[in-house]
C-alpha cells in the first residue's frame, strides 16, 4: 500500500518525503484546489522544486485540481492541468468532469485520479469516471463502512485510495453546502470551508469564549474548555432543547487499527489529510504510518497496533480525539 | 414556464404520502418527481410502491420522473436504483453518478438532479451526450453562474437542455453516512425506529442563542429558511428558466402551487411567500447575513 501525504508548502513536502511518504499531494496557490487557504500552497517555482526533490528520491507528486470551475473560470483549470503536465507531476487529482475531460484529451499520459470531491461511492459511479475519463485511481469519500470499502475493492474498475488519518469531513465530500450557506465561500467553487476571514472569536469578562462564523454563533466555550476550529459541522447547537455537537464532535479520523483489513482488501493507497497543517504534523504522522505499513508488509501475521503509534497520532488529532468514523457501523 | 413538484425530502406515513400525490396530480403542475432521495431505510413506500404510484400518476398525462438517492452506499441501494431505471419506464432524476451510469448504460433519459455537481457548460454537454434532458443546478449555483454557462453553451453552438431551478423549499445543503435524526434522539442508525417520521418538516436545529439555523432530516441537512424565488420571476424568465421546482412541505402545498401558477402567468413579480435566496444573488445562502465579504469571494 502506498502512503500519500499532504504538502501544504515546500517545507511540508520535503518533510513528508524525508519521513517516508511514497507520494505527496499539493496544490497551486489559487482556487483550483480544495485547500485554498491564505499562506498555503505552491507557486510554479516551488512546485518545480518540490517535484525535483521528490523525483530525486524516487517518490511521486500528485497535483490537486479538485474544485469545480464555472464556465468563465474553466481556462484557469485548463492552464493548471497544462502546468501539471509540463512540470512532470505524476498525476492530477480532479473531481470535475470538464477538468478530467480536458486532461484526458490534452495530456493522455498524465495520470488522472478521481478526487474524494468527486463523490463516487459505487461501482457504477467509478465505472462512469473510468469509461468517460480514463481515471487510473479513485479516492473514496469518507462515508463508507469498512465492509463497503472491502466490497468496492472487489468490483471497482480502478485501484482505490482511502483516507487513513486526519480531519474528518462527515458530509459527503463535494456535496456539502454548509460553508457556503453561512459565508458564501464554498469548498466546491472556492476551495475553502468556513474560511478564517469569517471567523470571529469573542472573549467575555468571565473568561468564556464564543465563536461566530459570519455572525452565526457556532459555539461557546468555558474558560478551560479546548476550542476547535468553527466549521458548521463541528459546532454545538440546540436540538429539542438540548445543546450538543448535533452533527459531529471535533475529532479526527484514525484508521490505524484497520490497516491489515485495508491491505487485505487490496486498497492501493492510504491518504493522510492535512495540507493546512504544519511541518511537525506532516513529519510525525507520515513517520508513524510509514512504520506501521512497513511493519505490516514485513510480517502481516505478527502485526499489531503499537501504543506509541496511537499516542503519536492522537497528539495531532483534532481535540486530541480520534475515531474510526464511518468505517465503523456504530459511528453512523 | 412549467411547474415541477420536487421529490419529497421528508419521511411521511404511507397513507399521507399516497393522499398527497393523489391530490397533487390535480394541482396545476406539469411535472412530479417521485421517489426516496434521502434514506433507503424509509420504506413506508418501497421501490415497487414508488414505481407503481409513478405509473398510476403518469396516466394523468403529467410528466412523472423517478428520483434516485443522493448517496448510495449499499449493494441493496444499488439494486433499488437498477429497478427504478429498468422497471420504471419513466425518466430518472439522477442524483449521483451511479444513476447517471445506469441510465447511460441502458439509454434511459435523465434529469441531472441538484446534487450532481454540474458547474460549467462542458460538463453539461458531456452529460447531455450521456442522456441528460434537463438540468437542475445545485443549491449554491445562482443567476450569474447559470447565465455564464448558458452564454458559453451558445458561444459553442450547443443547445441548452431544459433548465429547472429550485424556486421554493428548504435548500438541501449536505448529506452524510450518519443519520443526524438518530443522533439527536440518541438511537443507533441501525435501530433508528424510523423516528424521522415524527418530523414531517424535519427537526429544527438552532444556535445556542436560540436562532433557528438548520433542519435535520435523517442523513440530510437543510437550511432552516424556506426559500422563495417568486420575487425573481422576471429575472428567471429572462434567463430562460423552463421549470420552477417546488419542494413539498407538509402544510399548505396546494396554496404554494396555486401561488406559483398565478405568478407564472403574470408579468409582475409576486410578493414573497418565503425567504430571500442569497445563493441566487451570488451571496451566502442564508438571508439576512452580511454579504459584502461573501460577494468578494464570488467576484
Amino acid at each position: 500500500m502506498q502512503l500519500v501525504c499532504p504538502a501544504g508548502n515546500l517545507p511540508a513536502l520535503q518533510a513528508a518525503i524525508d519521513a517516508g511518504a511514497d507520494a505527496v499531494y499539493a496544490g497551486f496557490r489559487d482556487q483550483t484546489n480544495a485547500r485554498a487557504f491564505p499562506g498555503l500552497n505552491f507557486s510554479d517555482e516551488e512546485l518545480r522544486r518540490g517535484i525535483d526533490y521528490a523525483h530525486a528520491r524516487g517518490r511521486k507528486v500528485y497535483l490537486a485540481l479538485n474544485t469545480y470551475p464555472d464556465s468563465v473560470r474553466l481556462p484557469i483549470w485548463h492552464a493548471a492541468v497544462d502546468k501539471a503536465a509540463s512540470f512532470g507531476c505524476d498525476a492530477i487529482i480532479a473531481a470535475e468532469m470538464a477538468v478530467l475531460d480536458y486532461a484526458a484529451r490534452t495530456h493522455p499520459n498524465l495520470a488522472r485520479h478521481l478526487s474524494v470531491q468527486g463523490s463516487a461511492t459505487t461501482a457504477p459511479a467509478l465505472r462512469y469516471m473510468h469509461e468517460r475519463f480514463g481515471i487510473a485511481r479513485a479516492v473514496l469519500p469518507r462515508v463508507l463502512s469498512i465492509q463497503q470499502v472491502e466490497r468496492l475493492c472487489e468490483v471497482s474498475p480502478v485501484p482505490l485510495e482511502v483516507f487513513a488519518f486526519g480531519s474528518l469531513c462527515i458530509m459527503v465530500e463535494g456535496r456539502c453546502q454548509l460553508s457556503s450557506y453561512v459565508t458564501g465561500a464554498s469548498p466546491n467553487r472556492h476551495g475553502v470551508c468556513s474560511p478564517a476571514k469569517f471567523v470571529r472569536w469573542d472573549e467575555h469578562a468571565d473568561g468564556r469564549r464564543s465563536v461566530h462564523l459570519n455572525e452565526v454563533l457556532i459555539d461557546k466555550f468555558e474558560p478551560t474548555e479546548p476550542a476547535g476550529y468553527p466549521t458548521v459541522c463541528k459546532g454545538r447547537f440546540d436540538v429539542r432543547g438540548e445543546v450538543f455537537h448535533a452533527l459531529e464532535e471535533p475529532t479526527s479520523l484514525n484508521t490505524l487499527e484497520l490497516l491489515p483489513r485495508l491491505a487485505q482488501a487490496g486498497v492501493a493507497a492510504l491518504k493522510i489529510e492535512g495540507r493546512q497543517r504544519g511541518v511537525a504534523y506532516v513529519a510525525s504522522v507520515t513517520r508513524t504510518w510509514r512504520a506501521a505499513i512497513d511493519r505490516h508488509t514485513a510480517a502481516p501475521d505478527k502485526w499489531s497496533v503499537q501504543p506509541g503509534w496511537q499516542q503519536e497520532l492522537s497528539r495531532h488529532a483534532e481535540g486530541h480525539q480520534t475515531t474510526l468514523g464511518p468505517y465503523h457501523r456504530h459511528w453512523h | 414556464m412549467k411547474l415541477g413538484l420536487g421529490p419529497l425530502q421528508y419521511f411521511w406515513p404511507r397513507e399521507r404520502t399516497l393522499a398527497f400525490y393523489r391530490q397533487a396530480v390535480s394541482w396545476p403542475l406539469d411535472i412530479l418527481y417521485l421517489g426516496e432521495t434521502v434514506c433507503s431505510k424509509r420504506r413506508e413506500l418501497g421501490t415497487r410502491d414508488w414505481i407503481d404510484l409513478a405509473q398510476e400518476l403518469a396516466a394523468s398525462g403529467k410528466q412523472i420522473v423517478l428520483s434516485s438517492l443522493a448517496l448510495i452506499e449499499a449493494e441493496s441501494e444499488l439494486g433499488a436504483l437498477k429497478r427504478l431505471v429498468e422497471e420504471g419506464g419513466l425518466m430518472i432524476e439522477a442524483n449521483d453518478l451511479s444513476a447517471v451510469q445506469l441510465c447511460r448504460e441502458r439509454e434511459v433519459p435523465f434529469v441531472a438532479g441538484p446534487t450532481l455537481n454540474v458547474y460549467n457548460h462542458h460538463a453539461l454537454a458531456l452529460l447531455m451526450s450521456d442522456g441528460l434532458r434537463r438540468w437542475v443546478p445545485g443549491v449554491e449555483q445562482g443567476h450569474a453562474l447559470i447565465a455564464e454557462l448558458r452564454a458559453a453553451m451558445q458561444a459553442e453552438g450547443k443547445a441548452m437542455p431544459e433548465l429547472e431551478v429550485i424556486a421554493f423549499g428548504r435548500p438541501p445543503l449536505s448529506f452524510s453516512a450518519r443519520c443526524f435524526t438518530a443522533r439527536a434522539l440518541d438511537v443507533p442508525k441501525d435501530q433508528c425506529g424510523f423516528r424521522c417520521i415524527d418530523y414531517p418538516d424535519g427537526m429544527p436545529l438552532a444556535t445556542r442563542e436560540g436562532k433557528p439555523f438548520l433542519r435535520i432530516n435523517g442523513i440530510q441537512i437543510q437550511g432552516e429558511e424556506v426559500t422563495d424565488l417568486g420575487p425573481e420571476l422576471p429575472q428567471l424568465r429572462m434567463l430562460g428558466v423552463d421549470v420552477l421546482r417546488l419542494y413539498p412541505q407538509v402544510e399548505g402545498m396546494a396554496e404554494v402551487v396555486a401561488h406559483f401558477d398565478r405568478a407564472r402567468r403574470e408579468h409582475e413579480a409576486p410578493a414573497a411567500i418565503g425567504a430571500r435566496n442569497g445563493y441566487w444573488h451570488g451571496e451566502a445562502g442564508m438571508s439576512g447575513i452580511a454579504t459584502d465579504q461573501a460577494a468578494t469571494f464570488n467576484a
